[in-house]
């Protein structure tokens, strides 16, 4: 199987290489690339992306042919695609990070900053979250309900179908953590920076 | 509900750690990466790693241990220590850190890190501010390790670094350091009410309780300690288990 991490240049994707390297054990060929020909020929793929909505937007369309050959992939071809952070952020019709800025527009919804309610929260949301397992998503398998993961981000996903939401978690409100669409997987929280129970959805990832 | 982190650092000096801990079933106590292993293995949240080498030459070593250590941790992994450029940082991210702690040059040129946030995300950078009490309520910023005096008001720099992308600060009490008595929780709590990032207590640390004031009494979202964990006085187990039994939130 061939799995492939999108380099697009989205800032610092050493930790998602790593991650997946340690759980493929060398069963699963893990590709780091933005070639479009590779992608085409992946099983599965990796969506990272760090930094503003924004700048993952351009850099992505900064690729000649990127963003269709994802489209093709995920939309058309319906193969698994895992976004994580800004990955899943950008599966929107819009962001409105830095400026409002268009997504894939695979899920409708929007991307906006999270109420801090005043300052009663601080931003970023930085740390270690519970996630509410809210449907069985195939990426939760053997991942208990109120499970801790890793987050680090001041902007969320807020989708207009709520049944494609797997998991929220709950920070000023609940926000939305993980969603599953079909073939389409996202996560908000950081699975590579998660420790044990990230590399467990990892595997599930690679397994599916 | 969003825990409150609990991060062992690491004195990195040529390559090898500073008063690292000393347990028996360590094969190399020098060793950072089997260090950060054993605290990622115990339950901590974050791995912190400052690189006290003074001379440039053997910056390399802190590139070479942050590449294995990150294929052995898959939890956050902070560098801080000489990280003066661009460059400094891109080869740090490279390597597998997934924030770093800029000090000195944040003084220096609050432009930088303005520019290192904006081409990095501010969830990368972190400023490490030392801080010393001058009067009452009023806290300065030294740098080079607490030897240069700057005149730059603490609170006021905090802010200055929050409005320009800082992700976090990470604010050490240069008059606390080394001392175990003690968080300075009034730096804490001046630092943590002016500014709306997470703040990382720093310095001071002797007992478990101190941990606890630094989080409800300052205010800090997160707790970094050295020596406690290092002499194995306590493990980062004990460490949460005792805030739990507080009601203070934590990852277990």
């Amino acid at each position: 199987m061939n799995v492939t991490i999108v380099d697009y240049q989205s800032g610092n994707i050493s930790s998602v290489i790593n991650s997946f390297t340690e759980v493929a054990k060398g069963k699963v060929n893990i590709e780091v690339t933005s070639d479009i020909k590779k992608i085409k020929l992946s099983d599965k793929i990796v969506l990272p992306g760090q930094g503003s909505f924004k700048s993952c937007v351009d850099s992505l369309n900064g690729i000649n042919g990127l963003a269709d050959t994802l489209k093709e992939f995920a939309i058309t071809n319906k193969k698994p695609l895992l976004g994580i952070c800004v990955g899943l952020q950008m599966f929107a019709d819009v962001g409105y990070e830095e400026a409002e800025t268009k997504g894939l527009g695979w899920i409708s919804g929007k991307v906006s900053k999270i109420d801090n309610q005043n300052g009663k929260f601080k931003l970023p949301h930085i740390g270690w979250n519970e996630i509410n397992i809210i449907k069985d998503s195939k990426i939760f398998k053997n991942i208990k309900n109120n499970s801790h993961m890793y987050f680090v981000h001041s902007y969320e996903f807020v989708p207009e179908d709520k049944s494609v939401i797997s998991a929220t978690t709950d920070y000023s409100s609940n926000i939305v953590c993980s969603v599953e669409k079909e073939n389409i997987f996202g996560t908000q929280f950081h699975p590579e920076k998660s420790d044990k129970t990230g590399l467990n959805l990892i595997q599930n990832f690679l397994n599916l | 509900m969003l825990k409150n982190r609990i991060i062992p650092c690491l004195d990195v000096k040529n390559g090898r750690v500073v008063k690292g801990i000393n347990f028996v079933e360590l094969k190399d106590a020098g060793d950072p990466v089997e260090q950060a292993k054993i605290y990622s293995d115990g339950g901590a949240d974050e791995i912190c790693f400052l690189d006290i080498t003074a001379s440039n030459e053997n910056r390399d070593t802190i590139i070479d241990i942050v590449i294995k250590t990150s294929k052995e941790c898959f939890v956050p992994l902070t560098v801080g220590g000489g990280v003066r450029t661009i460059q400094n940082i891109t080869d740090l991210l490279l390597a597998g850190a997934d924030k770093v702690s800029i000090n000195t040059a944040a003084v220096k040129n609050v432009g930088f890190v303005k520019e290192a946030s904006k081409k990095f995300g501010s969830q990368c950078i972190v400023v490490a501010i030392d801080a010393k009490n001058v009067s009452d309520n009023k806290w300065e910023v030294f740098t080079h390790g607490g030897r240069n005096k700057t005149s730059i008001d603490a609170v006021e720099f905090a802010k200055e670094v929050e409005s320009n992308g800082a992700g976090e600060i990470l604010l050490t009490s240069m008059d606390k350091d080394g001392t175990k008595s003690g968080y300075d929780v009034d730096l804490l709590k001046a630092i943590t009410k002016s500014t709306n990032i997470p703040v990382i207590a720093s310095g001071g640390v002797g007992t478990l309780d101190h941990l606890y004031d630094g989080i409800v009494k300052g205010g800090a979202s997160a707790v970094l300690a050295a020596s406690i964990f290092h002499y194995g006085e306590f493990k980062i187990k004990d460490a949460k288990e005792y805030l739990n039994s507080k009601n203070v939130s934590v990852r277990l």
